[in-house]
This record gives C-alpha cells, structure tokens and sequence, in this order.
C-alpha cells in the first residue's frame, strides 16, 4: 500500500433502528475514505456519527440494519466478509478506542491481562511475552511504573489513565486504522490535550489512520487534519482543518457562528437555528 | 374492520403516538397505550390474561358449569374411570371429579385473592412508612420482616396453620403472615430510592405532613412493582395454598380443595393415577397464568430496551 | 506534568488489624441478635397456644397428680421468662429434650434426618446449576430466539408447577410403569443398615464402604427427588442467569472485547460471565436455602426420612422441643448462608476490597 492510497474507504453507508413508528434511519448515505490522516466526524447528539464507527466495525446495537456499497479496508471489501471472517479484523486490522474507561474496562480484570489478551488474541506469544509487550505499550502511552499499573483493577485507575490504557489496549496489536469514539468527552479538560497528545504522537510515528468521533467542533478542528460535519444522518460539509473558517453549508457557519470567543463584542450568544431544508435538500458542495 | 371504521380511527391512533405530546393528558394517555402495545405484544402475557379469566369464569359459573354436586357421595360408583356419565372419573368416595375440580377454582381463587387483598396494602403500607420515616422504626420493622423471611414461606405457613388449627380461613390468614414480608421490603426499597428526590423535598418544604406524604407522594410511586410482586406472588400463594391442602392443613373435607383432592388421590396412585393427574394440572393452570401475567405487567411497567 | 493525575490517591496507614474483623463481629452480632429473636418468638408463640403439650405426654385422661409431676419434670410451673432462659441454657449445650413422636432426644434424631436432607440438597443443587447456568446463559446471548424462549418457558413451569404433584407423576411413570428408579425411601429395605454410618448420607457411606449395589440402589432412590428439586432450583438459577447476562452483554465492556476481536464463546465466558460469578453465587446460596421449603413436599411424597418430613410432623403434632430444635436449626441454615453469600461477595468482586 502506497503511503497515499486510502486505508478506508466506504461508500453509501445507511444505518437504520426499528421503532415502533416505523424504521428510523441513523445514518442516509455518506461516504467518505481515511488515510494515514486523522480524520475528525464531528455531529451533535442523533447525527449519526457514533453509528457509523459501529457500522465499519458491524458492532451495530441489537435490531439495528445497515447497508453500504462497499467499505473497503485497502483490498478486503468488509461488507462481504462473515461474522467469522470479521474476528480477523477487529482489533488486528481495525480498532476502537471507547468513550468511557470507567464502563469500557472489564471491572472483574487486572488491566494489565486485559491489554496481554488483546494482543494474544491476534499474535502467537507466551503469557510472559504478552505481557512484555503490555508493559512495553503501557510505558509508551506515558504511564510511570507500568509494572505496578498493571495489576490494578479499572476502578483503582483515574480517567486519563484509565483512556491512556484503553489506548494501549487497542494499539497493542498494531492496527491500520483506529475508530475514537469521543475519546476525552469523559475526561476532566486538564486531561484531555494529555491524551490527545499521546494518541497523536503514536498515531504519527506508526502511520496509523485515525477516525475522530467527537462533538466538540474547536477539540477536532485543532486536532485532526479533515473535518466532515454530519447532519441528521449525512455528511453536509467536508473541508480540512485549516480552512474551516471558510466553510459554505449554513449549519457548520452555525456552528462556527455558536461557539463563544473571548475576542468577540456580542452582548448575546448567538444560537444556531435549524432550517429543515438541511434535512433533506440535496448538498451544495457534494464530493 | 370497515375502511370507515379504520379511518376514523386513524387520527386517534396518531394523536396516541404523535411524538411532542402537547398536554398532561396526552402524555398520560400516550405512555399507557404503549404500554397497553406492549402487553398485547407479547402473546404469552395475553395467554396468562385469557387463563386467568377462564378460570375465574369457571370459578363463578360453577353450578351451571359442574355436571354433579361436587358432594354427592355414590359409594357403588367409587373410584371409576373417566366416561360420559363422569368426565373425569370418580374419586373414593364415589364424587364426580370433574365436579370438584370446578368448584375447587372457587377456593383456590378464594385463598388466592383474599391473600392479595390482604397482603398488597398491608405490605406496601409497612413498607413504605418503615423506608420513608427510617431510624428506629425501620430498624425494627426490617428486624421482623428478616426473621419472617428467614424461613421459606411454605414453613412458615406450616407452622401458622399449625398454630391455628387447620382450617380454610386460618390458612388464608398463615399464608398472608408468611408473605407481607416479601411486599414490605420491596416497598421499603422503593422508598429508599423515592425518598431522597427533589420532588418529595418540594412537597415537604411546601409543608405537608408525613402522613400525606407517604400516602400521596411515595405509595404511588412505588405502586408499580408492588403490583407486579403481588401478582407473581399469587402464583406462589396457589401452590403454597395447594401444598397446605396436600398437607391435610388447608380447606377441610369436605371442601374441594386440588391440594387435598392430591393428597387421598396418592393413596390410589398405582390403580388409578388419573385421580392425581387432573387437580394438579388444575394448580399448574392457575399458577402458569398468574405467572406469565405478573411477567408481562412487568414488562409492561419497566420496559427494558 | 502528569504525576498527579497519574496515581489513584494514597491508602491512607491503617491499624494493624485486617480489614475483616470489624464487619465480622458486626455481622455475628447482628446474627445472634436475629437468631434470639427468632427463638423468642418461637417460644413465646409456643407457650401461648392453645396446644397443651402435657396432654401429649401423659394422655387425655391422666388425673390430676400425674398432670402436676410431669408439669414440674418440663418446668413448665415457672414463669415464662425463666422457662425461656433454661431453654436457652440448655440449647447452648446441645440439649435439645425429648420429642415426643419419636420418644429420642431430639439431637439424636436431627443427627439421622439433617443429612438426608443435606444429601438430597446437594445432588439437586448440582443438578440445577448444572443445567440452570449453561442454559440462563445461552437464553441470554440467543436472545429472542427459539432457545431462549424454550428456556424462559422451562423456567415458568418449574416455577409454576406443584412439586409435590410432579412427584407423584413422576412415580407413577418412572418408578411404577417404567421401573427405571427406585420407589420411595432412600434405599430398597434390605440394604437399610448395610453399610455403617459414616456421614449418614448414603451415597457417600456406601462409596466409603466399597459397596457398589448399595450405592447404586442409594443412587436409584435419590434421582427422581433429586430431579424434581433440582428441575425447582434450575427454574429460578436460570432465570436469573439469564437476567445478569443480558445485564451484562449490554455493558461498554463487552464492546471492547469485542472490538478486540476475541471469539463469541470469550466474550460471553471469558468477560460477561466473570462478572455474574459473583451475584450468581448470591443465587445459588438463596436456592439452596429455597430446597428447603421444597423438601418439605418431595420428602412427604417419597417418603423421606428427612429435615423436612420431620419439622412437618413435629410442626403438625405440636411437638415444642421438636420445632424449636428445628427452628433454630432453620434459622442458623439461612442465616449462615446469608453470611456465606457476604463474604463471598467481598471475595470475589475486586470492587469491595
């Protein structure tokens, strides 16, 4: 794989939910690719932009249907690959970092064992080798005394420690890609631009693709280098990092328009107001 | 259904399920029709409702249903197979089956539903003062429900009903003692989350009394499972009312009773095991149902995703 | 930068003393403290019925000297608060008295019928919770599907069905019409002192003593009770397996496992189930103690001589020495097994330490 070919690529993704109004659909048809870039979803609460990390992974909640063209992760079309086939995948070739240590960790399990497994899982190692290698990602997601971390139990751990292990969790068995569902919204501000830190110097120095799920707009555009913004289940703008400021479609110029500067004069914050033509209209600037 | 019909039920199907419910009412009405939706689909709760009501139909119709006295002793006619003149065969004494099996709904239904009456209000009441109103009197009303629920209710039913003398009535009563418990400390759990909310702050604040608060304030809120505990524990309350009855300590002869119809019916087992099978498929009936319906309420009242 | 937002903050130094011992005396006293209630109660209840337990030695027709001797010899012309304290003496030290419908000392009988009813117990909880878990489990990760709707309806029958009518049922078919199991009893009657008593339960006893027919006999008389109870036992351990499970499959964790690619089977075994060991520990406890109750039937039905049939009988005659030896030992059944289910709990869940 060439250093600029795309790692993912998915192509007219739908994601739908039964209710008992009738199917309500999640995600209408995006498409988008990843590469050795970090590339940032950013959407409100309902737009979508969680499902659509499941939806690569087919980690989609119970009841829940989804179709796509194609989602090529380089040459393996996923969407044709069996529940089996897909074992081979998760966490080898895709991984998923999870909002929350505090429920995403196995409250039962030592730390440690629980990045070991990840990484026995895909690789043939010893228990000790695995554990070698544990100890060797713990000290490089920045943990001091990664020997004694890693026999705690989850709830010994504070919140940026707790994601710093969820990181070496999912990174152990070097992935191509990695999915970060909103992965500092559960954590104190002092500790986020840690974690982020972190997760951007590995990202980089193992070319690793990153896919950014967040709602916070300021968090992505300073971290990640793209920024598609979701919008009632589609992407309604796609632009780089840099040239947000420049964006066309009203409801990110409302986003913009919303966030609170210092710098600014208003007496009142200005509050995005909805247009339903966002909905369904087609998109100006559509790729 | 008629399409006229159809559409002019339409709106109100709408208006039921319309997503930004615009009064009280509206929203009060639209969580009860979903939840109504959800007990009708699902059929084994549907099943429990419709059993429930054959039997209390069947327990109310006795006389007309029964094809004879479920007293009339025929002795010439004893112990015989089921045929056209005896459905079910006669039992030692020469009665109908069939019969006694009809007007044994009547006590089962009897026993089961004077010990809901009973043990429903009583329990919530305990339950939900003891949690409200905490220190020592909870202390001492949890103290006695641990040492009833220290015993499994079947004994503890025993040993009241040995206390009093075997008869229907005390057996109603020794079964309603050895349940409160379990009613009284599902109150008091609820209350204990119920009690410590913003709005039983507000209602105390605005100055009303204790009693008012735990009657209009807590009770309701904790009516919920209290209804769907007692319903299940009616199922427990047939079988426990047909093991004393097994026992020789429920209804008395010669009441019809399934418990006790088992009981002489085990001495005949070999010969005549049909004498056994039908009183406890009876109490299988009437338990299965009041199961599959305290199931479904339960549903019903905490949906789970 | 990071050092204090690294560590979880400091133990603060603690005594010498091992966390445990402060709950631990709190607990035996809370224990004591239910246990005499209990046996208040029960006495109390007792002396206050209309049951006269004179007449039920010396006879309805006895006259009046008779009546007043045997009243003294049971102490019963004291006043009630010391009659309780000389009962309390002598349970302290094992003296139980006489029953009256067997004429032993009623410590002597408790010896013979506690481990019948241990033995049955036992291979009935085994059979719940191997058959309840595995099947609570695979209703709950098949959700919705056939399995899970035949389990959660295996379940509601047992709940639902009169065990002591399922007995009589199962006799009929499996003892007298097929003659695969024994008839009631613990053993055919030509092996009833075969083998010497050991743990007084029979199946153990009779593996001890290397006598094969005697065991396979023991065996062929416990199944079909042993079935019943268990099939009583699986009906709630599943329904509560099943209810944890899908407690727990809905929890984040088990996403990441799953992220991480382990297998199906890891997941629900390896992730999911570890963390229902320990409320499921709790369940088995509560059923084992919920046999009881059900032993009470199946033991009349298949005429076992054991716990059960015996606090009935007692409990029917108004035997008080009986009842209240029986009593407390009921008492000290479930109160233990609470304290088990506690410790258990603080064992296995590294979240209490």
């Amino acid at each position: 794989m060439t250093p600029n070919s795309p790692i993912l690529t998915v192509e007219d993704l739908r994601v739908g939910f039964p209710t008992p109004r009738g199917t309500v659909e999640a995600v209408r048809g995006i498409s988008f690719a990843i590469g050795r870039n970090k590339v940032g979803i950013v959407g409100e609460s309902g737009s979508g932009k969680s499902m659509t990390g499941r939806a690569i992974l087919k980690l989609l909640p119970g009841g829940a249907t989804s179709a796509v063209k194609s989602m090529k992760l380089g040459d393996t079309d996923l969407a044709e690959l069996s529940e089996n086939e897909m074992l081979g995948i998760r966490g080898k070739r895709i991984s998923m970092i999870l909002q929350d240590p505090k429920y995403s960790l196995n409250p039962v399990m030592r730390v440690g064992h629980q990045i070991a497994e990840a990484f026995r899982v895909h690789h043939r190692a010893s228990k000790a080798e695995a554990e070698e290698r544990a100890l060797e990602m713990l000290a490089a997601v920045r943990i001091r005394e990664p020997r004694r971390v890693f026999s705690l139990y989850p709830h010994e751990v504070s919140g940026g420690m707790g994601q710093r292990i969820m990181i070496a969790m999912m990174l152990i068995p070097e992935p191509e890609l990695i999915i970060a569902d909103e992965p500092t919204s559960a954590l104190d501000v002092t500790v986020r631009l840690q974690v982020l830190a972190i997760l951007d110097d590995l990202v980089s120095t193992r070319g690793i693709g990153l896919m950014f799920i967040s709602h916070d707009l300021n968090l992505v555009s300073s971290f990640c280098d793209e920024v598609l913004i979701m919008y009632a289940g589609r992407i309604v703008e796609r632009c780089p990092a840099a040239e947000l400021h420049q964006a066309k479609h009203p409801y990110t110029r409302g986003l913009l328009a919303s966030l609170p500067r210092l710098e600014d004069g208003h007496k009142r914050l200005r509050v995005l107001e909805r247009d339903p033509s966002w909905r369904d209209e087609p998109i100006p600037a559509e790729a | 259904m008629t399409v006229q019909s159809f559409e002019r039920s339409a709106p109100l199907r709408s208006w039921l399920l319309a997503e930004a419910p615009e009064s009280g009412f509206q929203a009060w009405s639209q969580s009860f029709y979903l939840a109504w939706l959800r007990l009708a689909g699902n059929p084994l709760a549907v099943l429990g409702v419709i059993v429930l009501l054959a039997v209390g139909l069947v327990a109310l119709m006795a006389p007309w249903i029964a094809t004879h006295s479920p007293f009339e002793q025929v002795l010439a006619e004893r112990l015989q197979r089921p045929s056209a003149a005896h459905w079910l065969g006669t039992d030692e004494l020469g009665r109908d089956v069939f019969s006694r099996i009809v007007y044994g709904a009547r006590t089962t239904l009897y026993i089961v539903g004077l010990v809901a009456v009973i043990v429903g209000p009583i329990g919530l009441c305990i339950g939900a003062t003891a949690g409200y109103l905490g220190g020592w009197v909870e202390a001492l009303l949890m103290r006695i429900t641990d040492i009833f629920l220290s015993f499994p209710s079947l004994i503890l039913a025993l040993a009241f009903v040995s206390a009093l003398g075997p008869s229907l009535d005390n057996a109603i009563i020794a079964i309603a003692l050895s349940s409160w418990p379990g009613i009284a400390r599902l109150a008091r759990a609820e209350t204990l989350t119920i009690r410590s909310s913003d709005y039983v702050d507000a209602v105390r604040v605005m100055g009303a009394s204790t009693p008012r608060i735990i009657f209009k304030h807590v009770m309701p809120m904790c009516l919920p499972s209290v209804v769907v505990r007692v319903t299940l524990s009616m199922a427990s309350v047939a079988l426990t009312a047909a093991g004393l009855g097994f026992l020789g300590l429920g209804a008395q002869p010669p009441t019809p009773e399934w418990g006790a119809m088992l009981s002489t019916a085990r001495q005949y087992l070999l010969e005549h095991w049909y004498l056994a099978a039908m009183p406890g498929l009876a109490i299988l009936t009437v338990s299965l149902a009041f199961n599959l319906f305290g199931d479904g309420l339960r549903d019903m009242l905490n949906p789970r995703s | 930068m990071s050092s204090l937002t690294d560590l979880a903050p400091p133990r603060p130094v603690r005594s010498r003393r091992p966390r445990w011992v402060l709950p631990a005396l709190r607990g035996s006293f809370s224990i004591a403290l239910t246990l005499l209630g209990l046996l208040a109660l029960t006495f109390f209840i007792g002396r206050v019925l209309p049951f006269d337990p004179i007449a039920a030695v010396v006879g309805e027709k006895a006259d009046a000297s008779v009546y007043e001797t045997v009243r003294a010899k049971l102490g019963l012309d004291q006043p009630l608060y010391v009659q309780f304290g000389l009962f309390l003496r002598d349970m302290l030290s094992g003296n139980f008295g006489r029953a009256i419908f067997t004429g032993n000392a009623v410590a002597d009988d408790l010896r013979h019928v506690i481990p019948a009813t241990v033995e049955l117990a036992t291979v009935a909880i085994i059979i719940g919770c191997g058959f309840g878990i595995p099947l609570g489990v695979a209703a709950a990760v098949y959700r919705g599907r056939p399995i899970d709707h035949a389990v959660r309806l295996l379940s509601l029958v047992g709940h639902s069905v009169p065990i002591f009518w399922l007995g009589l049922m199962g006799l009929i078919i499996f003892y007298a019409w097929l003659g695969w199991v024994g008839g009631s009893g613990r053993v055919d009657i030509f092996y009833l002192d075969a083998v010497p008593r050991r743990t007084g339960m029979l199946l153990v006893d009779s593996l001890l003593a290397g006598d094969w027919d005697v065991f396979v006999s023991a065996f062929r008389h416990i199944i079909l009770p042993a079935l019943l109870l268990g099939y009583s036992s699986m009906a709630y351990i599943s329904r509560m397996t099943r209810s944890f499970m899908l407690d727990q499959l809905g929890q984040e964790y088990v996403t990441t496992a799953r992220v991480k690619g382990l297998s199906r089977r890891r997941v629900v075994w390896g992730h999911a189930f570890r963390n229902v060991l320990v409320q499921l520990a709790t369940i088995v406890a509560i059923s084992y103690g919920g046999l009881l109750e059900g032993a009470v039937l199946t033991e009349t039905v298949f005429a076992w001589p054991g716990f059960g049939q015996y606090l009935t009988t007692a409990l029917m005659i108004g035997d008080m020495n009986a009842v209240l030896a029986c009593t407390l030992i009921v008492g000290l059944v479930f109160i233990c097994l609470n304290l088990i289910t506690d410790l258990l709990y603080r064992f296995l869940d590294p979240r209490t330490r």
